[in-house]
């Protein structure tokens, strides 16, 4: 039982963990930033807004040595939530290790290293699949040879299903994943035909469990015995690695921002779906805070999680029996089905050419699929008590006071870390790291080297993120994903869909020519599904529209409003910096002469309503909105107001 | 926001025709513009940018490239403007997606897709779905990319799909490229049944898939050659390093400077006319004409510096007084 912690810069990080320390745990677990997650430096122009926010900023090796200081490593357990870098920050914590007497050896904890969901679901990719796909495979060889205590990958399906995964597609994807991860090492033959095991034994998974938690549970059931499958594909005997090791986090998608309290039943309902039964018992449970669609939680709140997991385990009677479906039929004859749903799909993946190639094909996939749950939710087939059913209610004591039960951060830590990057750079030998940086762009550019041992020198010699990235990019180029959203099937004709078509053929008449939006996520937040539901919305209720995808710059999505002529901007922003970068962006389309309305949708708190309001922003949407067509019909009488505005009858 | 008026109009043109390429998103607004004012408009723009007003054709290359989803269209396109814009040529990109034929709205996910430098003011992507174009997607965005031509040193017009609308494409561009997915035998098909006219420059992607492109570029040579044509095939692959992209633009450039301009967009404006004539008056009133033949004889008797809507005027007095 641990917290996932790490905010603001490295000191801070290191103060928290050395309290909690001494507390008596015994694991770090490590949140990066989104500049850090997808590789660019604190002072780079995309990284505004986002520093030390959703978690540490590690931009060098310096920052490492702050993060760990007076940690022992040798027998520490550190998880580290990183992805597209993971390959450079496990660099760097070894780099650290080693100049504090540590041998690599004796490390032990894990890389989150999975690339995949990041396409699917994330959106902290920082390049393309193929080369991705190498970092991952020579992390995994390089440990399982030289760091043996090290869990090189943690395959997420967890984040297929807040984007919208059905159990089956959670299941065949994170399959179809491993698979990927697995022939990937086998075919750089850096690890010996007798220690492949190994690496099959390091492959663990982080799952996601959701409301249906009968379904849930045999989801997992169906997992181990699709791994135990895959353990016999890869000869692997040693009972011990063929063990499927896997960790939850319930679903944090289903919790709602209307009467946030019945978050707490449904995460407990949850937390059972993967304790249930003993032969699909989850190793690791991590809660959610009741309050997480309002913001960051409070350590109140995180202590709330926390106790929900000790009355399962200590007062209840869940842990005393062997498993209790042994022999059920339902559960088996359920478990079965998802097997060969899973399989069938995992079917189709290989005949895209495997998990990599098939990724435009797996975020279609998911896109529709979430299309259905939000339509479904919207028409009252899919029940979700307090937010489309049973909306009325008392005033919640919880949410009364003033400040809004959330925690923020100290917008000044944003100006201390990037002061300090520059620093960094002009006192390191910049020779040296010069030649590390070449050294690294050589071993990119030969297929056949293992890119650890280079990037180690480079942390060694002091580079930093944000430029181990970019000599990569440099070499395998820049990448944008799939956006899913150009198959997306069309939901439902409802009459309130047909009201609103009509409504937008009148504005495009007025306006001369079709209603065009442009739709667009500033900054590094990548978590796409909010944007792209309301983008195949707006396309379903007739209007054009221009999809910009993830981690634009405001000046980005100015040009873009001008070039294409829309008129009316849509942002989402996930990650709690919209305070930052929504005004930026309304600077930027009033300099560039662009006079439409600007709507917003994320994560927003009440109180950081009104300030976008004064920037200029004509509508904000939380997580409460819940009715895209609601929206979609506030946008069209934004339109219309300002095109009867503009044109006297 | 709203309707463009004629004073606007003109002037749009006049800073399209001094290749003020500020100008064109609002001229590209004005031609997807509907009601007769706006059309009133347009042809005032287009007055301003013609060659009978400006003495010569547009100078940028009009450049159609097609090809099948996932073909990796995307990933090229941005190869094509970083390499072109290396060589100082202004570049503008007209992405066609099609319509939803049910709700008439589109997305338009190109632009998520490419990697283009938002700060420099010589390069232009702007999307547009197949239904904002009426009277035909060729006529109309035939019009579009003329606009951009008289600013732009080149213009890209990108369309999903093969078969169809190479059709289109063959009547607004001056060099047609297909797009080719290796080990898809759709372009095969197409070419040998006749339903393709064969494009100026065939490129084969992903050649880093190695022996799979190699033998789809064989292939094509070989179906090319037994049509009589002598039509380009080359490999590119747009992973970095990218290979071959260069030799697409010259493959490109030469093409465009062997065309005798004037008269290949006369020849494209006639079409375009006798499109969008058909388009709104149906087979009959082609037949009122006498047929597509003796309509495509009256055009080709017109002065070559007229405009497609000129021409298009002048078919229409044709079927009143027929």
């Amino acid at each position: 039982m641990r917290t996932y912690s790490g905010h603001s810069n490295a000191k801070k990080s290191n103060e928290l963990y050395r309290k909690n320390i001494e507390k008596g745990q015994t694991g770090l677990s490590i949140a990066f930033d989104l500049p850090t997650q997808t590789g660019y430096d604190p002072d780079h122009e995309l990284s505004k807004g986002e520093v030390g926010k959703v978690g540490v900023s590690v931009a060098h090796k310096g920052d490492m040595q702050t993060l760990l200081d007076q940690i022992p490593l040798g027998g520490m357990n550190t998880s580290m939530t990183i992805n597209a870098t993971a390959m450079w920050l496990l660099s760097l914590y070894i780099a650290t290790a080693d100049e504090t007497g540590v041998d690599q050896a004796e490390l032990s904890g894990t890389t989150q290293n999975d690339i995949l969901k990041e396409y699917l679901s994330r959106g902290t990719y920082s390049f393309p699949p193929g080369p991705s796909m190498r970092l991952i495979a020579d992390t995994v060889s390089y440990t399982v040879n030289n760091v043996p205590k090290w869990n090189p990958i943690n395959i997420c399906s967890y984040h297929l299903q807040e984007a919208g995964a059905t159990p089956v597609q959670e299941i065949a994807y994170s399959m179809s994943n491993a698979i990927a991860v697995l022939d990937a090492v086998k075919s750089r033959g850096q690890v010996s035909d007798e220690d492949f095991p190994k690496v099959f034994g390091r492959i663990s998974f982080f799952v996601n469990a959701g409301i249906r938690f009968v379904e849930e549970h045999a989801k997992l059931r169906a997992m181990n015995k699709l791994w135990q499958e895959l353990a016999d594909r890869y000869g692997v005997e040693d009972e011990k690695l063929r063990r499927f090791r896997y960790g939850v986090q319930v679903n944090s998608l289903g919790l709602t921002e209307a009467q946030p309290e019945n978050n707490i039943q449904r995460i407990v309902l949850e937390a059972l779906a993967v304790t249930i039964g003993r032969d699909a018992r989850a190793r690791a449970l991590q809660l959610p805070a009741w309050n997480e669609a309002l913001g960051l939680p409070r350590a109140w709140d995180q202590q709330w999680a926390l106790r929900i997991q000790q009355v399962l385990a200590f007062e209840t009677d869940l842990l005393d029996y062997p498993d209790i479906f042994e022999g059920s039929i339902v559960m088996d004859g359920l478990v079965d089905e998802l097997v060969d749903g899973a399989k069938a799909e995992m079917a189709i993946v290989a005949e895209h050419g495997g998990a990599v190639e098939a990724v435009s094909y797996m975020k279609a996939a998911l896109v529709e699929s979430h299309s259905k749950r939000v339509s479904n939710i919207e028409s009252g087939d899919l029940t979700v008590v307090g937010q489309n059913k049973f909306t009325s209610t008392e005033e919640s004591p919880l949410t009364a006071d003033a400040e809004g039960g959330i925690m923020v951060v100290d917008p000044a830590v944003e100006q201390e870390i990037i002061d300090e990057v520059v620093k960094w750079r002009s006192t390191r030998d910049q020779t040296a790291v010069d030649a590390a940086l070449a050294d690294l762009a050589a071993a990119a550019a030969d297929e056949s080297t293992n890119l650890m041992p280079a990037s180690i020198a480079a942390a060694k010699a002091g580079a930093t993120t944000g430029e181990w990235s970019q000599t990569l990019r440099s070499v395998f180029g820049e990448y944008r994903g799939p956006t899913g959203i150009g198959d997306a099937a069309m939901g439902g004709d409802t009459e309130v869909l047909e009201k609103i078509r009509e409504r937008v053929e009148d504005v495009s008449e007025t306006l001369g020519r079709r209603l065009k939006i442009l739709i667009g996520k500033p900054g590094l937040d990548g978590h796409s599904n909010g944007a792209e539901q309301i983008a195949v919305r707006a396309r379903d209720c007739g209007m054009d529209v221009v999809y910009e995808g993830i981690r634009l710059t405001p000046s980005q999505i100015a040009t873009s409003a001008v070039q294409e002529g829309v008129h009316v901007v849509g942002l989402s922003i996930l990650s709690g910096s919209h305070r930052e970068l929504i005004p930026s962006v309304i600077e930027n389309l009033r300099e560039a002469g662009v006079d439409v309305p600007v709507v917003c949708g994320g994560i927003i708190p009440d109180h950081d309503v009104q300030p976008l309001l004064d920037a200029g922003v004509a509508r904000v949407y939380t997580p409460k909105d819940f009715e895209l067509n609601r929206i979609m019909g506030d946008i069209v009488d934004l339109v219309a107001n300002r095109a009867n505005a503009a044109v006297p009858a | 926001m709203g309707p463009t008026s004629i004073e606007q109009a003109v002037e749009l043109g006049k800073r399209l025709a001094a290749r003020d390429r500020s100008a064109a998103p609002a001229a590209l607004n004005l031609l997807e513009e509907r009601g007769a004012a706006s059309a009133e408009g347009a042809d005032a723009m287009l007055r301003e940018i013609a060659p009978a007003n400006v003495g010569s054709e547009a100078p940028g290359v009009i450049v159609g490239i097609t090809g099948p989803p996932g073909a990796g269209k995307s990933t090229l396109l941005s190869e094509l403007i970083a390499r072109w814009r290396a060589r100082d040529k202004s570049v503008a990109v007209l992405a066609i997606d099609p319509s939803s034929k049910r709700s008439g709205g589109s997305l338009l996910g190109d632009r998520a897709r490419m990697a283009v430098d938002s700060r420099d003011a010589d390069v232009l992507v702007r999307s547009t779905a197949t239904a904002t174009r009426l009277g035909g997607l060729a006529p109309a965005t035939r019009e579009a990319a003329i606009a951009l031509a008289s600013a732009f040193d080149v213009v890209i017009v990108e369309t999903v799909g093969v078969g169809q609308s190479e059709t289109d494409i063959a009547e607004l561009a001056d060099t047609i490229v297909v797009i080719v997915q290796p080990a898809s035998g759709d372009v095969l098909q197409f070419i040998k049944s006749g339903v393709m006219e064969i494009p100026d420059v065939l490129v084969v992607t992903k050649s880093d898939l190695g022996v799979v492109a190699k033998r789809a570029a064989r292939d094509l040579e070989a179906a090319v050659k037994s049509l009589g044509s002598n039509t380009a095939v080359l490999q590119v692959s747009s992973l970095p390093p990218a290979v071959g992209v260069d030799e697409l633009i010259d493959a490109v450039e030469e093409h465009f400077s062997a065309l005798d301009l004037t008269k290949h967009r006369a020849r494209a404006r006639r079409l375009a006319a006798l499109d969008s004539f058909t388009f709104e008056h149906g087979e009959r009133g082609v037949r009122a004409l006498g047929g597509r033949r003796a309509a495509e004889k009256l055009l080709a008797q017109q002065d070559e510096q007229l405009g497609h809507r000129e021409l298009r005027q002048m078919l229409d007095r044709a079927l009143a007084n027929a």
